[in-house]
Parts: C-alpha cells; structure tokens; sequence
C-alpha cells in the first residue's frame, strides 16, 4: 500500500492547481486520473480566463495552449427570423495579461497537469479512484482500479468533476436531482484560419465569444459559438429535465441553431472534426454540497462551483482557484497536524473571501432566471421586435415612439408589467 | 420544373449520426462500464434516456423494452440522472484509461 501526504483525484483544472500548490511545499502529492491523459475526458464550451494563474505561473500566456485570445464578446437574442446581438471588442484582451482565450481541454488540462508534474507533483494517469478508505469517520485515502489498488494518505481532495462519485460517497451532496444540470453538446467544425478571420472580423490570434439565447427550440437552455485557430466550437446548453419532456435530440438541436439566419452565415462549410458532450451542474449555491469533512475537501465542478449563469459561461476559472484555495488550506492543515474539517476550515474561508463564493451569491438567482420560461420563450420575441420595429421605415406613416412599441410588443409576448420587473430586478441585482 | 435545391451550394455535409459518431475517439474496454436492466425498462412509461443520450445509445425495441449499447458513451451521466425507474442504470466510469478519448473539445 502505498502512502502520500494528499491525494488529488482528477487532473482537470481542479486538481491540478491543487496538486501544484502541495506539491510546492514540499509534500508528496498523487494526482489521479482515469483519461489516458489529463483532459481526454474533458469538454466544455471553449474559453478560459486564467487570471487566477497570475500567481501560480506568472506570464503563463507565454506558454499555454491557448488557440485565440477573445478580443470580441457577442450576447445574440434570437427568434425564428430575428436576430439582436450587443457586441464588444476591445484590442486591450489582444495583448498581456490577456483576459480571456479559447483553448481545447486536451492541450489546456495536459499542460496545466504538467505544471504541476514539474511542482513535484506525482502524475497517475489511466487510473480511476473507484471509492474511498475510512478510518471510523475520517477519509484516509482511495481505492483505484490499479493492481496495487489503495493509496493512503491524511486527506483526500475530490476533484472528479460535475458527477463527483467521490463527495457523493462521503455524504456531502443532498439527494441528486437531475433539474439542477444542463447537457452541453458541441462540434467542433473545421473551417479554415482565413475564413474564420473574415467571417469573424478578426485578425492575427483574436477571437470571438458569442452566447446565445432563445435558439433551443421548446426545450430551455442557450447556445455558444466560440472561434479556436481553424475551427469553432459551436453548441448548446440544454436542460435535462426540458430536454426529456420535449423529445428533442440534442443534435437536432445544434443543427437548428446552425441552420439559423444568422448563424449559417458564421458556420457553413464546417467539416465536423469532433462531436462532444458534457454535463454542466448549472444551480451554483443552491447544490452546492458541504465543502468539507474530515480528511477530505470537495473542488470546482465536483461542489458545482461552476458558474452557468447566461452571458456567464465560466468554470475553469473556479476549480483553478477553488483547488488552489483547497492546495493551501491543506498545506496549512499538514503543517498543523490537523486533518479534520477544522483543521482544514482555512479552505472555506479562502472561498468566502474570493470570487468563487462571492460570485455565486451575488449571482445566486441569475441561472434560475436565465433559464425562466420568460427568458426563454417571452423576452427574444418581446426584444426582436421592438428592435426591428425601431428600426423599420413604415411611411408614409410616421415615426412611432419607443415606449409605444415596447409596450405593444410587451402584450404581444404576453409578458406582464410586474414579471418584467421583478425580473429586470434580479438580473441587475446580479450585475449591480 | 428544375429542383431549386440543386444548385444552392452545400452548406454543410449532411451527416448520419454514424459518421457523427466516428469522429470522436472511443478506447474501448471489454466491460460494460454501464449496465441497463432491461427487464426493468420494460416496465417505463418515459424512456427518457432515448431522448437524452447525446450518442445515441437507448434505442427503444418494438416490444417496448431497450436496447444499449456502451462502446460509444461520452461518460456524461446524463442517463442515470434522468432514468425513471430505481435499478435500471448502474453506471459506473470506464477503466483507467478507456473509454471516450476528447482531442478537439
Ligand atoms: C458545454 C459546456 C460548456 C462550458 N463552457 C465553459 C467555458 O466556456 N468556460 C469555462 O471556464 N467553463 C466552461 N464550462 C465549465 C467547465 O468545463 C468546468 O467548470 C470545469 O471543467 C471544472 O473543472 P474541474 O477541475 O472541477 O472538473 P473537470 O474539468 O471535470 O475535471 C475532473 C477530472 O477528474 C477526472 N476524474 C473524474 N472522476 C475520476 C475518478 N474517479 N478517478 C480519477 N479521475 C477522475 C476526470 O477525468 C477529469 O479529468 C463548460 C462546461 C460544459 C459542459
Ligand atoms: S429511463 Fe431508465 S427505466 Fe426508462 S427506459 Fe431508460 S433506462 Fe430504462
Ligand atoms: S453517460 Fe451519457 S453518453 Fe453514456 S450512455 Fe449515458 S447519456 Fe449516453
């Protein structure tokens, strides 16, 4: 039987961060794997804000896998025939530090796993944990399916993702309900360097993100549309329970997005190079297990840290900073000599004092109301034909005023003062 | 009357979902690392694991039970989530390094 200071279960941004924080003070660390290598397993939309990696690897932009830096974010709310898009750029997301970028998992995960090999860190691919070792109430370690199966060691961290085997078993997540998680599908379509560029309006490594609302058909959910070198990622979010109600297939529903007005233009042509799917835990606080017990803390994805929340599509960036806040509060703990949930209580309070946590509560009924049946089949209607209204030319009648047509367009959609209201209210709660 | 369709330029390979499948990587292993309980299905009046599965593995029999398949499973979880019957789906990961292999997600 083998024994370490601290095993890390799964090599995704997680795990990896908290591996490499270990492994820097000097304690040996394993870092599990079940994927051949890390991010095999791993799909999500296709941006990643390092920010959090300032600290751990300074100037990272000069070697990450990185395929376009975002220079241009578009949120597009879509009906049948319409399209408004609010689009930014800024060439300042172009050049260090950089804000956000678009990266493929297998490239980003391998080479953040091996950042943290070159920590000290002891990298164990092709190896799943299949449960965990107790001594009376206290996790002591795992069981994997290697032939010297068992790994000891005085605290364990479940960095294994959006169906955390590993907290479930330890008891930390209330009962699953299948409500609280989106399906995310995507192709990935290669087009071409060029044509991505003249399509998107970009040039030399820019690239685009662009989220989009009301493309789902009847089942609720959004899409995306995300520019790498020479190909996009193009895909949608679907709510599960919606998605088994409506009898829609998931690919169905990509294709409808792709076939729309304004999407085809961005897509056609693509030749599908890879066709994925991935769960996302989309109720952030609301599912949120117990972070911690005794010799064992819960990271990213696994305590549904993500952040799925409409034009905020972000996870990576919470499992990077949620294991390192996990890699420090367990450093403090083995020096202490305390494992218990006491002992590593410094790991809750490092998330109540950051964004991880404080994000989530501020943002706390965002994903709700994005994924409201208003916001979804109401409002891109409501919103689309103001606009188009606003801006067509019907003389010789005159001009109308704004308020008329919003307000004509508001009873069209059937959607009433007071819920308008209320959610404008929660929506910029969130922003405020 | 000449098809209007005919000469529109393609504007993107029609693919069966077979094709759609080949592109991603499956390291396969000999065990199923999910098992569906077919005597249990028999008896579901949602199947909602059909609609669900993004590859496409519940395919419904005439009798009304299913029929799976593990070779091509994304490893989502999305089946077990919404199964409507106790005992139908015990799931479990793939062996260490088996299973789907992601390159371009
Ligand atoms: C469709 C979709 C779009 C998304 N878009 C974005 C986006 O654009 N930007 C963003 O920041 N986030 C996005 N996310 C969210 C993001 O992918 C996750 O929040 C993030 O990957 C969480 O990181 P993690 O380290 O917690 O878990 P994961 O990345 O899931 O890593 C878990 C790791 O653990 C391994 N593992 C699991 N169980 C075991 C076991 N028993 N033994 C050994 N190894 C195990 C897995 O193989 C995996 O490598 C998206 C997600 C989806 C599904
Ligand atoms: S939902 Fe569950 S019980 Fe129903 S058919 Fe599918 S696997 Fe069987
Ligand atoms: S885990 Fe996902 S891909 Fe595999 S059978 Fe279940 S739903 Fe289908």
């Amino acid at each position: 039987m083998n024994t370490v200071d601290a095993v890390v279960v799964g090599a995704g941004p997680g795990g990896s961060c908290a591996a490499a924080v270990i492994a820097r003070a000097g304690y040996r660390v394993a870092l599990l794997e079940r994927g051949p290598s890390p991010g095999s397993k791993n799909m999500y939309g296709g941006v990643v804000y390092p920010r959090m990696l300032d600290a751990l690897y300074p100037r990272w932009w000069e070697e990450a896998p990185v395929q376009r830096w975002v220079t241009r974010r578009s949120t597009m709310v879509l009906t049948d025939t319409q399209a408004v898009t609010l689009d930014m750029r800024t060439s300042n997301w172009g050049r260090p530090p950089y804000n956000g970028a678009t990266a493929y998992r297998p490239d980003f995960d391998a080479w953040l796993a091996g950042k943290a090999e070159a920590d000290g860190a002891e990298l164990l691919c092709a190896t799943t944990a299949t449960g965990l070792l107790r001594h009376g109430s206290r996790i002591v370690g795992v069981t994997t399916d290697r032939p010297d199966g068992e790994l000891l060691a005085p605290v364990v961290v479940a960095c294994d993702g959006v169906n955390s085997f590993l907290a479930k078993e330890a008891g930390l997540h209330s009962p699953v309900d299948a409500s609280n998680y989106t399906l995310g599908v995507k192709e990935t379509l290669r087009l071409g360097r060029d044509v991505i560029d003249e399509r998107f309006g970009v040039r030399d490594r820019e690239g685009v993100d662009i989220e989009i609302l009301g493309v789902t058909g009847g089942v609720n959910g959004g899409g995306f549309l995300y520019t790498n070198l020479d190909t996009v990622s193009v895909g949608v979010v679907l709510k599960l329970t919606h998605l088994a109600a409506q009898q829609q297939r998931p690919e169905e529903l990509i294709a409808h997005l792709k076939s729309h007005p304004a999407i085809a233009p961005l897509v056609e042509g693509g030749e599908l190079e890879e066709y994925s799917a991935h769960l996302i835990p989309e109720a952030g606080v609301s599912m949120m297990p117990q972070l911690a017990t005794d010799g064992m803390l819960v990271v990213g994805d696994a305590a549904a840290m993500c952040l799925a929340a409409g034009i905020w599509l972000e996870g990576v960036n919470f499992a990077m900073a949620s294991g390192m806040y996990a890699g420090e509060a367990i450093v403090e703990a083995l020096t202490a000599g305390d494992m218990s949930a006491v002992g590593l209580a410094g790991y809750e309070r490092r998330l109540e004092r950051s964004f991880v946590l404080q994000d989530h509560r501020k943002l706390r009924n965002v994903p709700g109301l994005v994924l409201s049946d208003r916001v979804q089949h109401q409002y891109p209607q409501m919103i689309a034909n103001t606009v188009e209204r606003m801006f067509r030319v019907d003389n010789p009648l005159p001009k109308p005023g704004l308020r008329r047509i919003f307000t004509e367009e508001r009873r069209r959609a059937g959607v009433k003062v007071r819920d308008l209201a209320r959610d404008a209210w929660t929506g910029l709660r969130g922003l405020g | 009357m000449p098809d209007p369709d005919a000469s529109r330029p393609e504007r993107w390979p029609d693919i069966s979902f077979e094709d759609r499948m080949a592109t991603t990587v499956f390291d396969v292993h000999e065990r199923a690392h999910i098992d569906v309980d077919s005597s249990v299905c028999d008896g579901c009046s949602t199947q909602r694991c059909v609609v669900v599965c993004p590859a496409n593995l519940f395919v419904p029999t005439a009798e009304g039970g299913i029929v799976f398949n593990y070779e091509q499973c994304f490893e989502c979880g999305a089946c077990y989530l919404v199964c409507n019957e106790e005992g139908a789906i015990t799931w479990t990961y793939p062996e260490g390094g088996h299973g789907v292999v992601f390159r371009r997600s």
